[in-house]
């Protein structure tokens, strides 16, 4: 019955099959097959990358919970715990844009509340090919409304997160989602399976058809064929979690749960097997009590339904009758459909037959791990920087072509149709390096930015990697914010090729390198696999998520410029480094490395400097220089000013000067004081050895900048303010 | 002075409404659950923003059924102080305390934003501390705020002196440019005959402390404290 076909329409090898033979004693029958299919898919198993991820550091003295549960959790002071974490939906994205980005939304949030914590706060990192395509402009405005439909409904800001645009992206979007929620620190609540005999309850929407194979789809490359997977994409119902997060919530708080997961990727056998899992027992599910939508499904449908808004509980016998009670109140299934048991086997019976009987271990921690094979790419596109084009007559022209590019022109097109407001902590509005929230009766608040290059980690991995860490942890230093947890998202293609796993392998070392630097744990995360179409791969893209607390809210800094007349510093050194920068791109059509080089300890002081002078006020504004390089980042500090000040600024580098205003050295950042603190600054900088000087004023209406003698740029700040506000809006106009 | 916050399945404001309620202005406030009979015997019923029942099919369309818009609905026949924001609003037109009805914003998407907003009645119970002619800087977040009412209702509104706000630019005009979801009129919130039951589309529990980077709704809480007391 079982034969090679059925074996290739589940995504499982021979061995795969012989070695699933072997563990259970006999041949599986369908179900049976379904469920280590999905449980053994590369989006459930992490088998292609488990061996790299063990590298990463995941302890650390405000680690409450780390890797293997639905989200991490950090201690935060004053009692609370943030809970957090990143995933992907990319294929579901591409093949249904709107609900591949809404269900990705209402996925990262039951991950959250699922521990007993109340989500405050969405971010998103977007990846899209170039908007003047059709099909790009339509995946990313079907993305953005998804997002918009699901997170606004349920109440739950986006509060930032990153866009940006790219060939490798067109037919492989990436739509990384991240959640954060708040709990009290006694009150987290974990996936577990305890107590013999104590009732497993359904609870949340019925169960039907969609989203079959959802998690398999994800573990495969896309052909031409993909529209036809569009059935596997599940449907959200923003309305209905929003439901059971309020029912939930209101049980955890009540303490009547033992153990809760979410049926997220591989449903029903997910959250049955890996609870059990977890503590080490069996649990039995009789599937003609389970809600069902649709009529005639079968044990096999059932069992892999990717159906959202959907729970599992397990609780104490005595408790049932007050979760029912909770749940009829917000109009909510919490049904009885099994029981914990002895012993560790997931059996499951449907119309009085057996027909799942296999070991939870085998499901759950009996995959394969794959130890892929791993080669460095002949040629990484490196060249010497005397084969640089010539330099373009007018750099004014050159950076208003950059201010209007998708990739950095304002994002408020997206950002505006996601409510950014409720919940009423939103102490920055988007746009900032880091969307920073206060905790309501605490001075505490929270800083948290996503960040990634896939360029620098096509052309460097290892520093694509460290540079990632970098550049997310100096956006919280940049508002104040000192890091204290990291989750990312690693979006790769086909781990079968050996290229695409040295990749991987360089990009994971190079984050762990830099967590120990900066010393943060990651706490979780999620890989993503064969984002590629028809053989075409996406530049590996590390995701990073880091989350920050600053303890004075008071205290902390946005991007603006404030006031005219004040001193524009510069901290950190300029250097002669074009290579994977966005202009070479942007300008001269080519994307070449190295890409800028980073000294992790030298960041790492900088990033202490800075939280220093925030913390003693000296300080108006601070903007990290990234993608764009100093021209487009001084251009941002006057776009996010009040009144938005232009300003002069004077570079004496001998370098060519559109590597000095638009190259992309890391390890910088540009920051605003009043006369009276510019001395002490100095002074202090000095005394920790960081580079630092005033490097022009603010003030006038135009944006200014002169190379040895020669002004190179010289814009009026209200043009290059309207081209890059404008942008997104016209070419997105219907 | 209480305040009663009404929950619909769906509502995503209510707390941050009780926040400012209680936590904010210090005023004794409750929960009203929309399948429950009881008003508590508050002093004004908010009906916060959100998404009540999902809003599926036309915002507020069911809520307009939740069984307690039996009692807002006598509430407000009584004189009772009705305050709705947002999808409040949407559930007030439904359930025909205030007229006319919500269509999609003009530029087919979710809207959230800081917008001007010009104040232009303070007799009433609702903005008896603000002055006529003063500017608001509040947020607004919503899908179906383009406020229609036929010529008719438009007349009436506007020779009784019930619109309350209207959508304008930073120093005040109010034009087509500055209408940002294409309202009739630029109307962003309005009141009934009897000066008891408003509606606004804006959010003024999202404005009301300084760390929120503008405290002008505050104004709203403060005249219906201050009408209450008085």
């Amino acid at each position: 019955m079982i034969d090679k076909k059925l074996l290739d329409d589940h995504n499982l090898t021979h061995e795969e099959y012989d070695r699933i033979v072997e563990l259970i004693g006999r041949e599986p029958n369908l179900t049976e097959l379904g469920i280590f299919s999905l449980m053994w898919s590369e989006h459930c198993s992490y088998k292609s990358s488990k061996v790299h991820l063990q590298k990463l550091p995941v302890s650390g003295k405000n680690v409450i919970q780390g890797p293997g549960e639905n989200a991490g959790i950090i201690d935060i002071g004053d009692g609370l715990a943030a809970v957090f974490k990143i995933e992907s939906h990319n294929h579901p994205s591409y093949i249904e844009p709107y609900q591949g980005a809404a269900t990705g939304v209402g996925g990262i949030l039951r991950d959250i509340f699922t521990m007993g914590a109340r989500p405050i706060a969405l971010l998103d990192s977007l990846r899209f090919g170039p908007l003047d395509k059709a099909q790009n402009k339509s995946i990313m405005s079907g993305v953005v409304s998804g997002i918009s439909g699901y997170g606004n409904s349920m109440g739950i800001p986006t509060v930032g997160g990153e866009t940006c645009f790219h060939e490798c992206y067109s037919k492989n979007p990436l739509v990384n989602v991240f959640a954060l929620g708040l709990v009290e620190k006694d009150k987290i609540f974990y996936a577990k399976a305890e107590g013999i005999g104590n009732p497993v309850l359904y609870v949340g929407a019925k169960t039907g058809r969609d989203g079959i194979h959802g998690a398999t789809m994800a573990s495969a490359e896309f052909g031409k064929d993909s529209e036809a997977k569009r059935p596997n994409v599940q449907v959200g119902d923003p309305f209905r979690e929003k439901l059971l997060m309020e029912a939930c919530l209101e049980a955890t708080s009540k303490n009547l749960i033992i153990g809760i997961q979410d049926m997220g990727a591989a449903g029903l056998t997910c959250s049955t097997t890996e609870m059990a899992s977890k503590s080490g027992t069996g649990i039995e599910i009789n599937l003609d009590k389970v809600p069902q939508r649709e009529t005639g499904m079968t044990p096999y449908e059932i069992m892999l339904s990717e159906s959202q808004e959907r729970m599992l509980i397990i609780t104490g016998r005595d408790k049932v009758d007050d979760v029912q009670k909770i749940f009829a109140k917000w109009d909510l299934d919490a049904v009885i459909i099994g029981r914990v048991t002895e012993g560790s086997r997931l059996k499951v019976s449907f119309k009085g037959k057996i027909v799942v009987d296999i070991p939870v271990e085998a499901v759950v921690n009996l995959c394969p791990v794959y130890q892929r094979e791993i080669c460095r790419p002949a040629s990484l596109s490196m060249f010497p920087t005397d084969l640089l084009p010539d330099i373009p007559g007018d750099l004014s022209a050159s950076l208003l072509r950059l201010l209007s590019s998708p990739s950095l022109a304002d994002k408020e097109w997206i950002f505006r149709q996601y409510d950014h407001m409720v919940q009423i902590n939103t102490a920055f509005l988007p746009g900032m390096d880091a969307a920073l929230l206060r905790l309501k009766d605490t001075k505490i608040a929270l800083a948290l930015t996503l960040d990634g290059n896939g360029l620098y980690a096509q052309l460097d991995p290892r520093t694509g990697g460290k540079a990632a860490v970098a550049e997310a942890c100096r956006n919280l230093a940049c508002v104040g914010a000192l890091p204290m947890g990291v989750t990312n998202c690693l979006n790769f293609g086909n781990p079968e090729k050996p290229e695409t796993m040295w990749r991987f392998q360089e990009v994971v070392e190079g984050i762990s390198e830099a967590c120990r630097v900066f010393d943060i744990p990651v706490t979780g995360g999620n890989v993503s696999f064969y984002n590629e179409s028809e053989g075409k791969s996406i530049y590996p893209t590390p995701v990073l998520g880091v989350v920050g607390k600053i303890d004075d809210i008071n205290k902390a800094v946005d991007t603006g410029f404030k006031r005219e007349g004040d001193d524009i510093i510069l901290l950190g050194t300029n250097r002669d480094e074009a290579g994977a920068s966005l202009y070479l791109k942007l300008m001269h059509g080519l994307e070449f490395g190295p890409p800028p080089q980073i000294d992790l300890e030298k960041e790492k002081k900088l990033q202490k400097f800075l939280l220093e002078i925030i913390s003693l006020s000296w300080i108006r504004s601070a903007h990290d220089v990234s993608e764009g390089g100093l021209a487009v980042c001084l251009a941002e500090c006057c776009f996010s000013g009040k009144n938005r000040p232009g300003f002069s600024v004077t570079l004496e580098e001998n370098m060519r000067p559109d590597t000095l205003l638009f190259g992309e050295s890391q390890s910088r950042v540009v920051i605003s004081a009043g006369k009276k603190e510019v001395q002490k600054i100095i002074a202090l900088a000095k005394e920790r050895d960081i580079p630092c000087r005033v490097i022009g004023k603010t003030g006038g209406k135009r944006i200014l900048f002169k190379h040895n003698g020669k002004t190179v740029i010289d814009l009026d700040a209200g043009q290059a303010f309207s081209a890059w506000k404008t942008a997104l809006p016209k070419i997105m106009a219907p | 002075m209480k305040f009663g916050i009404v929950v619909f399945p769906g509502s995503n404001c209510d707390r941050d409404t009780f926040h400012v309620c209680n936590h904010v202005l210090g005023h004794k406030t409750v929960y009203l659950w929309h399948k429950s009979h009881d008003l508590q015997d508050v002093d004004c019923v908010i009906l916060p923003g959100g998404f009540s029942y999902g809003d599926y099919l036309r915002p507020g369309a069911i809520g307009k059924f939740s069984p307690l818009m039996n009692e807002v609905g006598e509430y407000a026949d009584k004189g009772g102080l009705v305050l709705g924001i947002c999808n409040g609003f949407q559930v007030l037109l439904e359930l025909g305390l205030l007229p006319g009805a919500m269509l999609r914003n003009k530029n087919l998407k979710f809207l959230c934003q800081f917008v001007h907003l010009r104040l232009e009645d303070n007799k009433t119970a609702f903005t008896r501390k603000a002055k006529i002619g003063q500017i608001l800087r509040m947020p607004i977040a919503h899908f179906d705020g383009n406020y229609y009412a036929d010529p008719g209702i438009l007349d009436e509104l506007r020779k009784e002196n019930r619109v309350i706000l209207r959508y304008c630019d930073a120093n005040g005009l109010v034009s087509e440019d500055n209408n940002v979801n294409g309202s009739a009129e630029s109307i962003a919130g309005l009141i009934n005959k009897k000066g008891n039951v408003m509606g606004l589309m804006p959010h003024p529990e999202r404005c009301s402390e300084q760390i929120l980077s503008s405290e002008d709704g505050r104004v709203i809480f403060e005249s219906v404290i201050d009408f209450i007391h008085a």
